[in-house]
């Protein structure tokens, strides 16, 4: 055995060092919450956009006899009040939902971890930054919407369609009026970093500002923003239901989850399982997203790695 | 012993670095912190100075002003010939390969998500245009420089001990082939058995690589041991400024001889028959130093004019530098002889 002990030393001396990305993996991987979810995300990916091209029922078909139906084989998840298939409208829902949810959420992060960043770890931007912040958390949310859906509403479905253009807007308006949490966390991590002895050293080194924080403010903030990433999604899905509730969001025969909800609650009593599929898509979804964050976050920490 | 037709390879001329203190609701200026007032010293290639004092008395601040990671408030800092005390931007990014530092905490020091080969290469990543291949054998061979396993290259900071981590740092200063490093206490943190290593560590790369040190310490013996001169510094000013054995055998401030009457002695019999020069009373607040000498507050052989005139840091004899009235010119020579001598009496009885 000692004999060997010095070979294997040389072996492994002359291997490279290997990326950073494939202990991240090997540690994610040991999360068993985190694949699971990872799996499930994959899926729900998979089914809302090569779904529709497998299950063949147009959402928006109105077939009036086969209304208020339960689950049978032609109908997975029944029928609604209109006799349209609840699967396809599903389905083409959680494409706008996951969609909406997913765009919002990276808009929200790009912003607020950019004004975090910036107004913590240059002191001249931070007043300046902070202060619009706070104006932001101030703004009254749905005088807000409604002033910005009045006035752009019909200049962007002129140029992107009716959907396309709503979804934009929607987009838009929830990345806009979410990102001052992630601002004022990163702002606060950034600032006690900024105070750490490393970055003194890499500025003796001479790494200019804009390196700086790729190498070393960045990778050290990442906890915080991937928890309001994953919580990001979730409050993003939720937002769009409650804007298609209210009507300024999607039209009301275009399907999202959010959209789903709403009209079936109407219908409680009657057919309670008509929830029970959009708010269960929700939930396992958000879920998912969460356990993904979790498994993402402790893989990104050399120092959780290997336990 | 040195060279002294030489320019020097480090000159600090007038180094002042204050601090603005801001209060009220306007965020106004209502003070500074004299951290570092107005010191000037010289370093000679291949010399090591050690820059001693309590805690707080602005060693750090001194040592990271040289470096230029503050903007200094006053003063001249040469290093190699070269101004850096106004370069900003990419001039003195240009300057920063000759001039590293040592840290005193390895686990802060280390950015806790970069592996041992990312932190050694970074400074090679900024100054040095390597291929991939070059930029490996270049961070194995600052390694084995520094006695690290090959085979570490891969893992992060967290995963060694305080020493090894200290031989990061010293390997990230490397490896730039600088002249002039900084020592900023890079054994405060380690353990006794450990802080004996990398100071020879560091002796035995000066040697190889021909490296001139700052080093900042409040350890007297280890300053000792490893300086060629020694500077003390008390309240942001340097009092003292000598070769290590004149200093140590003969020390001439009041407050360098209180300093290394505290140093305990190996041997019992002289331990016991140590004489401490206790100083009563506080260090005053750098952000309103007393009129005149600063020590005048706390030295035990204080004199009117110390309350009025501040000391000039003057040539007493040669290569010896103090700031004290009791060696200036108007003062009785005579007095300033029996200073020095009732001096080392009380301070050399190990001897």
């Amino acid at each position: 055995m000692t004999d060997t002990m010095p070979s294997n030393a040389e072996l492994e001396a002359i291997r490279p060092p290997r990326s950073q990305w494939w202990d991240v993996w090997d540690q994610f991987k040991t999360h068993k919450g985190a694949l699971l979810g990872a799996g499930f995300f994959v899926l729900v990916i998979l089914a809302v956009v090569a779904g529709p091209f497998l299950w063949h029922i147009d959402p928006t078909y109105i077939d009036i006899r086969a209304r208020n139906q339960g689950p049978s084989l032609a109908h997975p998840f029944g029928t609604d009040q209109l006799g349209r298939d609840t699967f396809a409208r599903m389905l083409a829902g959680g494409r706008v939902s996951v969609a909406v949810g997913v765009t919002a959420m990276l808009l929200s992060l790009v912003l607020g971890t950019a004004v975090g960043v910036l107004a913590g770890y240059f002191k001249r931007l931070d007043g300046p930054l902070m202060r619009l912040t706070d104006l932001f958390l101030a703004l009254p949310l749905l005088p807000l919407l409604l002033v910005i859906i009045m006035l752009f509403r019909d200049t962007l479905r002129a140029a992107f369609g009716p959907e396309g253009g709503i979804f934009i807007l929607i987009v838009f308006v929830i990345g806009i009026t979410s990102w001052m949490q992630t601002a004022r966390i990163v702002r606060g991590d950034v600032l006690a970093l900024k105070e750490r002895e490393f970055v003194l050293a890499a500025r003796s080194i001479g790494t200019p500002p804009r390196r700086m924080i790729r190498r070393h403010i960045l990778p050290n903030v990442l906890s915080p923003i991937m928890v309001s990433a994953t919580l990001g999604i979730a409050n993003a899905i939720i937002t769009e239901s409650a804007l298609s509730f209210l009507g300024l969001g999607f039209p009301s025969d275009f399907p999202t989850w959010g959209r789903l909800l709403f009209d079936a609650t109407d219908y409680l009593q009657q057919y309670p399982e008509r929830v029970l599929w959009p708010g269960l898509a929700i939930s396992l979804t958000v879920l998912s997203v969460n356990y993904i964050g979790d498994g993402l976050r402790d893989a990104l920490d050399p120092r959780i790695r290997g336990r | 012993m040195f060279d002294a037709s030489a320019a020097p390879l480090v000159e600090v001329h007038g180094l002042k670095m204050y601090f603005p203190i801001h209060a009220g609701l306007f965020r106004r200026k209502v003070g500074e912190v004299k951290a570092v007032d107005n010191i000037s010293f010289t370093i000679h290639e291949g010399e090591t100075l050690g820059l001693v004092g309590e805690s707080g008395c602005g060693k750090s601040t001194a040592g990271r002003a040289i470096l230029r990671l503050y903007d200094i408030t006053d003063g001249v800092v040469r290093i190699d010939g070269q101004d850096i005390s106004d370069a900003r931007g990419e001039a003195l990014r240009r300057m920063r390969p000759k001039m590293q530092m040592v840290f005193q905490d390895p686990q802060a020091s280390l950015n806790p998500r970069m592996t041992v080969a990312g932190i050694i290469g970074e400074p090679l990543d900024e100054h040095a245009r390597l291929s991939r291949r070059e930029r490996l054998e270049r961070i194995y061979e600052l390694m084995d420089a520094v006695g690290l396993n090959r085979n570490f290259a891969n893992r992060y900071p967290h995963e060694f001990s305080g020493g090894q981590r200290q031989r990061i740092g010293i390997a990230r200063a490397l490896a730039l082939n600088p002249k002039f490093i900084v020592c900023d206490e890079p054994i405060a943190a380690l353990d006794v058995s450990i802080q004996a290593q990398v100071v020879n560590l560091l002796e035995d790369l000066q040697e190889r690589f021909g490296l001139t040190y700052l080093f900042i310490s409040h350890d007297l013996s280890m300053v000792r041991h490893i300086a060629n001169r020694v500077a003390v510094m008390y309240l942001g000013k340097i009092v003292e400024l000598g070769p290590r054995d004149a200093l140590y055998s003969e020390p001439l401030h009041p407050y360098t001889q209180a300093l290394l009457s505290a140093v305990p002695e190996p041997d019992p019999d002289h331990e016991a028959r140590r004489q401490r020069i206790i100083l009563t009373g506080d260090v005053p607040s750098p952000s309103n130093p007393p009129k005149g000498c600063n020590f005048c507050t706390r030295c035990p052989r204080v004199m009117p004019v110390c309350r009025e005139e501040e000391p000039d840091f003057r040539e007493v004899a040669p290569g010896r530098f103090v700031a004290c009235h009791l060696f200036t010119e108007e003062t009785d020579k005579k007095t300033a002889g029996q200073a020095a001598t009732e001096a080392s009496e009380q301070v050399q009885q190990g001897e």
